[in-house]
């Protein structure tokens, strides 16, 4: 039974990353999918949320600015807008040139970024980073939470504290997984909307044939920045989202550009650019395909150090992560050369009800 | 005037900046050259550069265990540079020919993800933790510290830094004598100028993109173990965090420009060094912390006020 309750805990961590992933999947298929913005800088974008979320939502700490003790909602609205806005002077800034600089360019401001996370220490705490992230529905069993409205009308304090002492310490687990993919939901049928919309018609104009749509009378400039903006904050909300899932977060290796920028493009590549549904389908393919491959690895790993003695297990497991990583960049080239459409092709015309 | 001003500038933040200056120069002939000649903008650049360095620290290790010495790194990255010309043009051979026809984009994908493959596979096989490249303290070149001190004004740099300037200084000679004076280094200009009209022109532009990649990678190597004599370390992300300042220079210096792209990479190299002089009162003009976002400031800088470069280079 244990045993059971341990993989079911497993699959649920599993989802919520998972739908973490499938949220800056669909970010990034609003830049890429539908305005064709080569954005290299999500790890950057996702920091921005996540920091904002951590700052904003944090109890009173010593060791960083704030934390502010603010409601979760406010936290990942916050995150959500944030990320826009500099998104919008990043995009003002570079969307003019051509898709090469763009990459370059949003490449580098997520090390400009992490740059300043690491760096202003009174703020965030610089390489040490933030922790006590709070968790969607974990947070509710802290003291700071259920001693205030509105729980604190429903019960006092005692209440509150032998209550959540009496659930099973995964309670919120579920829930939390619950909440990301409803999240997930949201976004997809909001873009699945703005995709069939004249906006998301026109978008596909301008990434096929900017001059034609130019000559429309399109404002080409203006729907490219929005479109940038729209999927960086879909990526900021995502960053708020990891911020909770992991509880503690620190500029270098959360936000590392080949798990957090690199991994994203994949699952876009492979679950289909330009198709919703296939961004989101491609983040839990490759994100399960990412997780089968490490208990895989560290089992054949195992295996071997049975059968040699002597071998430094700790060091083949430390590599493993580079192997794997090395097999994600080999699907990449692959499907890009053999299955440039992905597994889930774009549909067009986009129309309603197709 | 040399005592009180001189001294520490030149000797700690003027060469140590021509030094980072020469070391960005190579790098970006390679990114400039790509992006002049195959039309895009090549990410796993700065990885070629750091393979070259492990392969060369490897060499440098074969040396000692079979001759009992450590060659000089310069010696040792003979056969590195020929296996990282070699991954180059594999490098192109399966993953870039196959999208010459595509638009640029995919293609600049494609080198997005080779970096992460190249830089992967070098953490598999050296693993992802600081190597160290050149045991010791590099001593100021006592020659030319007693000659410059007989002049009064003391220099104290070190050889290997010695070794890097002059290094670059004859690989720009030689590069400059390629493009002007050879049939190959013509026919590479010829087709940076405009592809279609060199081909009409009978050049073969295959031949011109292997050559491409063969400067392109010797340069990267060059610069890359030039990076780690002067920090007498190596370590596989080294790549990527030179691939900005790189970037940097070659659209400071104009897409399509080698020497603009030397250019480039000087002004960078210095620019990062002196903005932690102390130019107004006592600090640090710039925290060091933020020494590697200046080159991503004069980058955005370009693009907004002048995206052809210095020397006017092309924009596309």
């Amino acid at each position: 039974m244990d045993e059971l309750i341990g993989y079911f805990l497993y699959f649920l961590s599993l989802l919520s990353v998972g739908g973490i992933y499938a949220l800056l999947a669909l970010g990034l298929n609003v830049n890429w999918g539908f305005a064709g913005l080569f954005n290299a800088g999500i790890a950057g974008f996702a920091a921005v949320g996540a920091y904002t979320f951590a700052i904003l939502t944090t109890a009173e700490s010593t060791f960083h600015y704030g934390g502010l003790g603010l409601p979760i909602i406010i936290g990942e609205i916050s995150a959500f807008l944030i990320a826009g806005i500099i998104a919008a002077v990043i995009g003002i800034i570079s969307i003019r040139l051509r898709a090469d600089y763009l990459a370059i360019a949003t490449i580098g401001i997520a090390e400009i970024i992490k740059l300043i996370f690491k760096n202003q220490v009174d703020i965030t705490n610089g390489p040490r980073g933030i922790n006590k992230i709070p968790r969607t529905w974990e947070h509710f069993s802290e003291s700071r939470y259920f001693s205030q409205p509105i729980l604190s009308w429903i019960g006092d304090n005692q209440f509150w504290q032998a209550f959540f002492d009496s659930l099973v310490n995964w309670w919120w687990q579920p829930l939390f997984a619950a909440t990301i993919l409803f999240f997930v939901f949201v976004v997809y049928m909001m873009l699945e909307r703005a995709r069939v919309s004249p906006w998301g018609r026109m978008m596909t104009a301008i990434r096929e044939n900017e001059d034609a749509a130019r000559a429309a009378g399109k404002d080409v400039t203006r729907r490219r920045v929005e479109a940038f903006i729209i999927g960086t904050m879909i990526m900021g909300l995502a960053g708020a989202l990891l911020a909770q899932h992991l509880r503690f977060i620190e500029p270098t290796h959360t936000f590392d550009p080949s798990k957090m920028t690199f991994l994203v493009w994949v699952m876009l590549i492979a679950g289909g650019s330009g198709n919703n549904r296939g961004a989101i389908l491609g983040a839990f393919l490759i994100w399960f395909v990412w997780s089968a491959s490490e208990l895989f690895l560290n089992g054949f790993i195992d295996i071997v150090a049975n059968i040699f003695n002597g071998i430094d297990v700790s060091m083949l497991k430390n590599r493993s992560g580079y192997l794997r990583m090395l097999l994600i960049g080999l699907v990449l080239q692959f499907v890009l050369q053999k299955y440039p459409k992905g597994i889930l092709p774009e549909r067009r015309p986009a129309a309603p009800g197709e | 005037m040399w005592e009180n001003f001189g001294f520490e500038f030149v000797n700690y933040y003027f060469i140590p900046g021509l030094v980072l200056g020469c070391i960005y120069a190579l790098g970006a002939i390679g990114i400039t050259l790509t992006f002049g000649i195959l039309r895009f903008a090549n990410f796993a650049h700065g990885e070629i550069m750091m393979t070259g360095a492990f392969l060369t620290w490897t060499f440098l290790e074969i040396s000692n265990i079979f001759l009992g010495f450590y060659m000089h790194p310069l010696i040792a990255c003979t056969p590195a540079i020929f296996i990282a010309i070699f991954l180059a043009l594999s490098v192109d051979r399966y993953f870039y020919k196959p999208f010459r026809d595509s638009p640029t984009i995919i293609i600049v994908m494609a080198s997005f993800g080779m970096m992460l493959i190249i830089r992967s596979l070098v953490q598999v096989i050296w693993g992802p933790n600081q190597i160290t490249f050149v045991k010791g303290i590099a001593k100021p070149n006592s020659y030319l510290k007693d000659f410059s001190s007989s002049m009064d004004m003391m220099l104290l740099v070190p050889s290997k830094h010695l070794f890097i300037i002059l290094g670059t200084i004859i690989i720009m000679l030689a590069f400059n004598y390629m493009l002007t004076s050879t049939r190959i280094g013509k026919a590479m200009r010829a087709v940076s100028d405009s592809p279609d009209l060199a081909k009409v022109t009978g050049i073969d532009v295959e031949q011109v993109i292997r050559a491409t990649w063969i400067v392109g990678g010797f340069c990267a190597v060059m610069a890359g173990v030039f990076m780690a004599m002067d920090t007498q370390f190596i370590m596989s992300t080294m790549g990527f965090r030179m691939l900005l300042p790189m970037f940097a220079a070659a659209i400071l210096g104009g897409i399509g420009r080698p020497f603009g792209a030397v250019l480039g990479g000087l002004v960078i190299g210095f620019a990062e060094e002196l903005s932690a002089y102390p130019w107004f009162g006592n600090g640090p003009l710039l925290s060091p912390g933020y020494k590697s976002g200046v080159a991503f400031s004069i980058l955005v800088l370009m693009l907004v006020f002048r995206p052809s470069g210095i020397l006017k280079g092309r924009v596309f």
